[in-house]
């Protein structure tokens, strides 16, 4: 896969789909290509947060660990991304993701990350206006909920 | 050393100056016998006094004298030469003479010159020696830079005085004299004058070059002052940029450049000022003979031959005079130079040379116990480190010293290792009080190790061995030449009253290792390195760096088993993505084109970097395999895709890590050229230009910057390029590039590149980590684990061993105190870099070690953290300079005392 492509796949995903494309570009091409076979892990739940990964091929799950062992909550699709959180607010990483084929990602080092949002800041409200729409919806979900239990 | 210079030259030098001064008397002779010839030449040959007749002959060469009491004898009758012959004859003695008085003064100027040099030698071999046995406490008061350049640079100008100490002013002296004789016989009242003259000059100079030597003493200590601070700003540069006080140290440097330079002006102007009155008084003196002497003679009370003789003479006496003074100059400059540094080595507690003297065979194990007695130790302010101490730890004891903040144990640890002396009270070994025992005992049978490392600029293997190499152990045969060579050196270094051991020679005392020879060396090695777990650390440097191949033949030798073993290991377990190998007839998509047009290792400038675009040979390659345009296009595509990438950045961003292909720097020139370049053809491109762009694509690897420019057909185009550039190699180029050959080591690689003989793949995110691991089980296997490690082990530590980190630098520290296998190891907080599990670890390895083979050391420990307290026999507590507490951990946990405090 090419980096114009890699670029295309990067429209694609929600977080940044509003920015300029050359900025897309630089982010591409700053950033590594890596490969997984399944099975191999990302990340580790707990880990620090160093990068956010954009799946570009393949599939994985992300896992969480419980008393009875990873339990998985959900499965990633290329065009997502995942790790962004972590990187965003220093948090340790709140699952695991472990590649279920074989798996071709973008791997934007923190750093990196940062620095685009710093520079760019189309770029920072962007990734604002895509968190806020989750954290509405995640609010809706949270009524939802609530008003379910109290029923 | 002799406090004062003259006599210092005189008891090492007398009897060379003694021969130096009877060789100048006697080339005396045919000085003045040349002085004489002319005269003869001219008055009788060439103006023919004495050949009056055609024909007439003069005797040449008769040796007749006129003795007392027997009258004239003839010894020789001498040859009858005619006129011209006799020109002939007294222009060759002529000749002959100009010849030997050059030849006397050839040898004069040597002597005098190896003489002064031999001196040079031996003063700043003292004063070395002498920095070898200052006490310790010498050392906190001065700067390293300023010993180093007393020993340097103060001392030398001695050398050039040394050869003239004695000879000037006997001769210079006697020159005056003798024309003031001469003047004295003549008129005693104009001898008078001159030596009136004379007297004030010998009187007032002097005094006023008092000031001079006082300026001088000045400029001595403002310019040692100098280096030292300098010495200072080296070694302290990090705390000058982390305080943001360069301004400062450039303020102090410009005050001190200041005072010296008021200084030296001050001394120019008196120095001036002393000449000029010096020549005054010399020019006075004819003044007054004409006066005087003209006076005289119209009274008639001198006739006129003798005041032209007087005056005759005394144009021989200013020139003695004035050389005479500036000797004297120069004698007190030096005398003021030799002062000040003597001064400076003087200490009343030298260690006295019996300490550090030289022994042979190993001394007898220290079987006694090592105690403490009513020891007292002050530090520099008068405050009290330990107060009257009284302890002893038995042979084979481990003890702990656990100590509050100013509890006192670092200073008995030192005191122990003889760096820190009593105050009062006295450390004794068995019997005998420890200062009082040579260092050939301490240093051999006791080890130390503390947090303040210090390591010298070297390999680590030298480093660690540095506490084996206590005397010179064989004797070195040379051949030939250098045998010569050495008895040279060892018959200079006795005349200058150097040390005529051999640096050559094998000083690793194998034995106190527990080997035998360099041959098990290793192993004992190995085992300090593996205790203070820095053998990774050491492995990791072994795999990063090109390996000695003199030193390390097997690495060579077995480098195809070595590749073959990885292969097969990374396809056993599904890891053969991770390298893709070298192979001659194939493209390498993880390496550069660059890298897969030359499939070599530049040993020389001329391929290397960016001079390989430029190279012509090269670039006639390239052209014959129709790879220059195609190259050059992929240059264009490569420059207009970073400048759109890059062009906004600032130049400091940290994405320009990324991009391998220019700097940060060269985005501008990139980008007019590419504007220049866009729409002209090819052939219209200059070969400057084109290589500028033809660079960019050698940097350029596919699936790393994926900008999709490599086709099929262009890899095996470069394949073949490849093969071609190496059919016809030009002889100049031979010797700057290694092609890459599966079966053979590449010396200029790594023994990583060597080992994987390929790239790693830009993929896969932690193969670097892997990989390495795989390649340590495989050299493990293989048997080749010792050699990786000895690799390691060349590597150089930098200044004051600032290339390893803190924590490095003192595993080494007690590594090398762990390979002496000593029977007292002293630990003075010696891992306070590393994290506590990790001191743990260490002092569990350490513990260990030392009791290996049956040995039983005693162990002295001051620790860190009381909880490592319960690893020992014995713990010890000292708080506020007292010894509070002492037992056996249980015991102590069981008080109520400042242990039990301190632990919870």
């Amino acid at each position: 896969m090419l980096l114009k492509d890699e670029v295309g796949m990067l429209q694609r995903v929600p977080l940044f789909s509003g920015i300029e494309l050359t900025k897309l570009k630089l982010l591409a091409f700053t950033s590594d290509r890596v490969n997984y076979s399944a099975g191999q892990t990302l990340f580790r739940q707990g880990d620090e947060g160093d990068a956010a990964y954009v799946i570009l091929s393949g599939r994985a799950d992300i896992l969480v660990d419980s008393d009875t062992g990873p339990i998985k909550v959900a499965e990633l699709v290329p065009n997502s991304i995942v790790g962004e959180i972590a990187i965003l607010c220093n948090s340790s990483r709140t699952a695991t993701v472990r590649a279920a084929s074989p798996l071709e990602a973008l791997r934007i080092p923190k750093d990196h990350f940062v620095r685009l949002m710093k520079e760019f800041p189309e770029m920072t409200i962007e990734i604002l206006r895509v968190l806020a729409n989750r954290l509405s919806l995640t609010t809706a979900d949270l009524i939802d909920a609530r008003s379910a239990n109290n029923e | 050393m002799e406090p004062s210079l003259a006599r210092y030259i005189w008891t090492h030098t007398k009897k060379q100056q003694l021969w130096i001064l009877m060789i100048v008397l006697l080339s005396m002779i045919p000085y003045f016998m040349s002085f004489d010839l002319p005269k003869l030449i001219v008055n009788g040959p060439i103006q023919g006094r004495g050949f009056e007749q055609p024909g007439a002959t003069q005797a040449f060469m008769r040796l007749h004298y006129n003795l007392p009491f027997i009258g004239e004898v003839q010894f020789f009758s001498g040859f009858q030469l005619d006129r011209k012959e006799t020109l002939l004859a007294l222009s060759l003695v002529f000749l002959l003479l100009v010849v030997i008085n050059g030849l006397f003064k050839f040898y004069i100027n040597t002597y005098k010159g190896r003489l002064g040099e031999r001196m040079l030698r031996r003063i700043r071999f003292d004063l070395v020696d002498r920095v070898l046995r200052f006490p310790p406490i010498y050392f906190k008061r001065v700067k390293s830079a300023e010993v180093a350049t007393m020993v340097k640079d103060e001392v030398e100008p001695l050398g050039g005085f040394i050869g003239d100490a004695f000879l000037q002013p006997v001769l210079l002296g006697g020159q005056a004299l003798t024309a003031m004789l001469f003047i004295m016989v003549q008129n005693v009242w104009l001898g008078m004058i001159a030596l009136v003259i004379v007297a004030i000059q010998i009187v007032l100079i002097p005094r006023m070059r008092r000031r001079l030597i006082v300026l001088g003493r000045e400029r001595q200590l403002t310019a040692r002052a100098l280096s030292g601070r300098v010495g200072e700003i080296v070694d302290g540069i990090g705390a000058v940029h982390v305080h943001d006080t360069s301004n400062y140290e450039r303020a102090d440097i410009a005050a001190r450049l200041g005072l010296i330079f008021k200084i030296r002006f001050d001394l120019y102007q008196w120095k001036f000022m002393v000449k000029f009155l010096n020549n005054f008084l010399a020019q006075i003196t004819p003044f007054l003979f004409y006066m005087i002497g003209g006076y005289l003679v119209i009274g008639g009370r001198l006739d006129v031959g003798q005041l032209v003789a007087v005056i005759g003479a005394y144009k021989d006496l200013p020139g003695p005079m004035k050389e005479l003074i500036d000797w004297d100059q120069d004698r007190q400059d030096v005398q003021v130079k030799y002062h000040q540094v003597v001064e400076q080595f003087t200490a009343d507690d030298l260690i006295a040379p019996r300490i550090g003297a030289l022994t042979i065979d190993d001394p007898e194990p220290m079987t006694g116990p090592l105690s403490a007695i009513g020891l007292s130790i002050a530090d520099d302010g008068g405050a009290m480190l330990l107060d009257h101490i009284s302890l002893q730890v038995k042979p084979g004891e481990t003890v702990a010293l656990v100590s509050t903040a100013t509890g006192g144990a670092e200073a008995l640890a030192e005191a122990f290792a003889r760096l820190n002396w009593p105050d009062s009270g006295r450390v004794a070994s068995g019997a005998d009080d420890l200062l009082e025992l040579p260092e050939a005992v301490t240093g051999r049978r006791m080890s130390y190790a503390s947090s303040e490392v210090f390591l010298f600029q070297a390999s680590l293997r030298d480093n660690l061995l540095y506490g084996l190499k206590h005397a010179p152990l064989t004797s070195v045969s040379y051949d030939d030449a250098s045998a010569d060579q050495h008895l040279w050196n060892i018959h200079e270094a006795r005349r200058s009253g150097n040390s005529e051991l051999d640096i050559h020679s094998d000083w690793i005392n194998y034995a106190s290792a527990g080997a035998t020879g360099p041959h098990d060396l290793f192993e004992a090695v190995r085992r300090v390195l593996d205790a203070v777990v820095l053998s990774r650390d050491i492995l990791d440097l072994g795999l990063r760096s090109s390996a000695d191949l003199t030193r390390h033949t097997e690495l060579a030798k077995r480098i195809v088993e070595l590749r073959a073993a990885l292969r097969t290991r990374l396809e056993e377990e599904g890891l053969s993505g991770l390298v893709v190998p070298f192979e001659p007839g194939a493209y390498n998509k993880e390496a550069t084109i660059g890298q897969n047009l030359l499939f070599g290792a530049a040993t020389g400038f001329e391929l290397a970097d960016r001079a390989l675009a430029a190279n012509p040979y090269f670039a006639s390659v390239l052209r014959q395999a129709g790879l220059d345009r195609r190259l050059y296009e992929m240059g264009m595509e490569i420059a207009e895709q970073a400048i759109e990438l890059f062009a906004d950045l600032p130049p400091d961003h940290q994405f320009f890590q990324q991009l391998a292909f220019m700097s940060a720097e060269e985005i501008p020139t990139y980008e007019t050229l590419l504007q220049r370049l866009k729409n002209r053809p090819y052939d219209a491109v200059s070969e400057p230009d084109r290589a500028m762009i033809v660079t960019l694509s050698f940097a350029y690897i596919e699936p790393r910057h994926r900008f999709g420019l490599l086709s099929d057909d262009l890899m095996s185009k470069i394949v073949s390029a490849r093969n071609r550039f190496y059919e016809n190699l030009p002889p100049e180029l031979q010797n700057a590039i290694e092609r890459y050959d599966p079966a053979k080591y590449i010396a200029a690689g790594t023994v990583m590149d060597n080992v994987l003989f390929g790239r790693l793949g830009n993929n896969h995110p932690d193969a670097p980590e892997r990989i390495r691991s795989i390649v340590y089980d495989i050299l493990d296997e293989l048997g080749l684990y010792a050699e990786l490690l000895d690799v390691g082990l060349d590597f150089n530590v930098g200044a004051s061993g600032r290339r390893l980190t803190g924590g490095q630098r003192q595993k080494l520290d007690v590594a090398r105190a762990l390979l002496k296998r000593p029977d007292f190891l002293i630990l003075n907080r010696p891992l306070s870099a590393l994290d506590q599990r990790m001191q743990d670890k260490v002092l569990r390895n350490v513990l260990e070690e030392a009791k290996r083979d049956g040995h039983s050391p005693a162990i002295v420990w001051v620790v860190t953290n009381p909880a490592m307290a319960m690893m020992f026999d014995r713990v010890v507590v000292f708080d506020s300079g007292q010894l509070v507490e002492d037992g056996t951990h249980e015991t102590l946990l069981a008080g109520n005392g400042i242990f039990k405090e301190l632990l919870s």
